[in-house]
């Protein structure tokens, strides 16, 4: 590789650990590395790491360290939420209500459940990516067990109207839990307030290692195991813990949600000078996702007449790093079923960039992409039929 | 995931743009899958003179068109129907099963151009067997 720019705008798939996070796990790979079952004082301090990431977890959130359960991930922690909720309260119903817009994590799992019998709503969202409240509420019925809505979106940066919904799912006794993986550090969260149930989160996200998240349930919210086995995590997540993981959990989520407002006051400005700037360098370009209720890193649009994988393509040779909701990219036939849930027609869903920004990222950042960015749209318009039969119509 | 020649011609597309009143034009796929291509033929004495595209697509959809086109230029209109997918994924090293369908997309292109000119000139179209606009994702392998 040449000495080119490198600008990382894909903080919305991962984001890099923080120096200060990988020094705080890293003795818990060498030295400190006992089994937190054991009884010896190398077990019991690796025993105490973990608590002590547990409250800062609990901290973040307004959750108490007895709450939180630490999985391998995201995913991990949407799949028990999902699946325990549902196996344990079958008896009561079987109805489940979650959106259109959520994670595969969620949509994959609810799929799942489908096939075991039970029902499953998925209720639509605006233009905007907001959930239709009216929708979510004349969908509950007397079967309804957990309303699963994810805190922000992955893709278009949306915030959903979470306290209504847990205002909603108290009113009427189900169970709420919430994906807020991509809203930690992002949003300032309070699952007491919020009447949230359960709660997941990924460390990767917020500047913490891969492989590491965690579950908040509620006391007295009865859900069944996910994995089976020792009795780790009070007997309710089976398996040796990921010490280091954890202990990196622990501090990433400490300094995600030391400064939310100081973080995301500098994130946005960075953000809606590129957004602006794409917006005006770039005709026929339509942001997609809510104007204002956004993640303050995200940026989603649409770029008419082209495909979102030549872009990425292209922008990766200019070594700018961004995602898109195109099929072509993902392996799938259909783009995204977030686009596609906000009303995109494909054509217009195949050509969308998403660009998320992070801590590192600087206002050069931002003027470099708002440099390469307008000639390569140009350069795969003007290789694109669409493009031609909009502009000969036009004339 | 793609090979050094699909990146070749995908970052440096061969026979890109437009022939005003070409001899044939061949459009096949559409917006909702992601991909269109379009051909266009410059034909005398039954061989291609010259040979444009635009394509919407993907990488490998814009790389295939600039090869397919790279390949047809200078044959015979027979020669040019007989260029199978196959041989277009050939030429450009490979390309990853999902992506295959864009290399039909080539062929379709050109039987659809070929035909549009064979019209033109009240010959008989030749018979394709191949519906290159639906469901383009399952021909191929």
């Amino acid at each position: 590789m040449d000495s080119k720019r490198i600008v990382y705008m894909d903080h919305a798939a991962t984001t890099y650990v923080k120096p200060e996070v990988l020094e705080a796990m890293l003795p818990y790979f060498t030295e400190q590395f006992g089994n937190p079952s054991s009884v010896y004082t190398l077990g019991r301090k690796s025993r105490s790491a973990i608590e002590e990431a547990r409250e800062k977890v609990a901290k973040a959130i307004g959750a108490l360290p007895e709450e939180i359960y630490f999985t391998g991930g995201g995913s991990e922690a949407d799949n028990w939420a999902i699946k325990g909720a549902a196996f344990a309260n079958r008896a009561k119903g079987n109805h489940i209500i979650t959106s259109k817009i959520e994670h595969h994590a969620i949509l994959n799992t609810c799929e799942f459940l489908e096939k075991q019998g039970f029902e499953v709503t998925y209720v639509s969202v605006d233009e905007n990516g907001v959930i239709d409240l009216e929708e979510l509420k004349n969908s509950i019925t007397d079967k309804t067990i957990l309303i699963s809505i994810m805190f922000a979106n992955n893709e278009i940066g949306t915030i959903q109207p979470i306290e209504e919904i847990g205002r909603i799912a108290k009113e009427r006794g189900i169970i709420f839990h919430t994906d807020a993986v991509q809203a930690i550090g992002n949003v300032e969260i309070n699952v007491k307030d919020m009447n949230i149930d359960m709660l997941s989160l990924a460390a990767h996200k917020f500047y913490g290692p891969k492989g590491v998240g965690a579950l908040y349930v509620r006391k007295g919210i009865r859900i069944e195991n996910l994995i089976h086995g020792g009795g780790q995590e009070r007997k309710r997540r089976g398996g040796t813990e990921n010490l280091p993981g954890i202990v990196g959990l622990g501090k990433a989520i400490e300094l995600a949600t030391a400064d939310i407002e100081g973080h995301n006051a500098r994130i946005r400005a960075l953000r809606d000078r590129l957004l602006n700037g794409i917006l005006e360098k770039i005709p026929y370009t339509k942001l997609n996702g809510h104007p204002e209720k956004r993640l303050p890193g995200n940026i989603n649009v649409s770029f008419k007449f082209i495909e979102g994988e030549g872009l990425l393509l292209l922008l990766d040779q200019s070594g700018i790093y961004g995602s898109t909701g195109s099929a072509c990219s993902s392996g799938s036939l259909d783009p995204s079923h977030v686009l596609l849930a906000i009303g995109l027609p494909h054509e217009i869903a195949h050509g969308s960039l998403r660009l998320s920004l992070g801590d590192k990222n600087t206002e050069e950042d931002v003027d470099y992409v708002l440099d390469v960015l307008p000639k390569i749209v140009q350069r795969l318009r003007d290789m694109s039929p669409l493009y031609e039969n909009f502009i000969k119509g036009g004339r | 995931m793609y090979s050094d020649k699909v990146m070749d011609h995908f970052m440096n597309p061969r026979n890109v743009g437009e022939i005003e009143n070409a001899d044939g034009i061949g459009e096949v796929g559409n917006p909702k899958c992601g991909d269109i291509m379009r051909i266009y033929l410059d034909v005398e004495d039954n061989i291609i003179k010259d040979v444009k595209f635009k394509t919407f697509g993907c990488g490998a959809a814009i790389a295939s068109s600039s090869m397919a086109t790279e390949l047809i230029k200078g044959k015979t209109l027979e020669e040019a129907w007989r260029l199978t997918n196959k041989a277009v994924a050939e030429a450009l090293g490979g390309l990853p099963a999902i992506k295959m369908h864009c290399s039909v997309l080539a062929e379709g292109a050109i039987h659809k151009a070929i035909n549009d000119y064979r019209i033109k000139h009240g010959l008989e179209p030749w018979k394709d067997d191949k519906n290159y606009d639906d469901d383009h994702h399952d021909i191929g392998e």
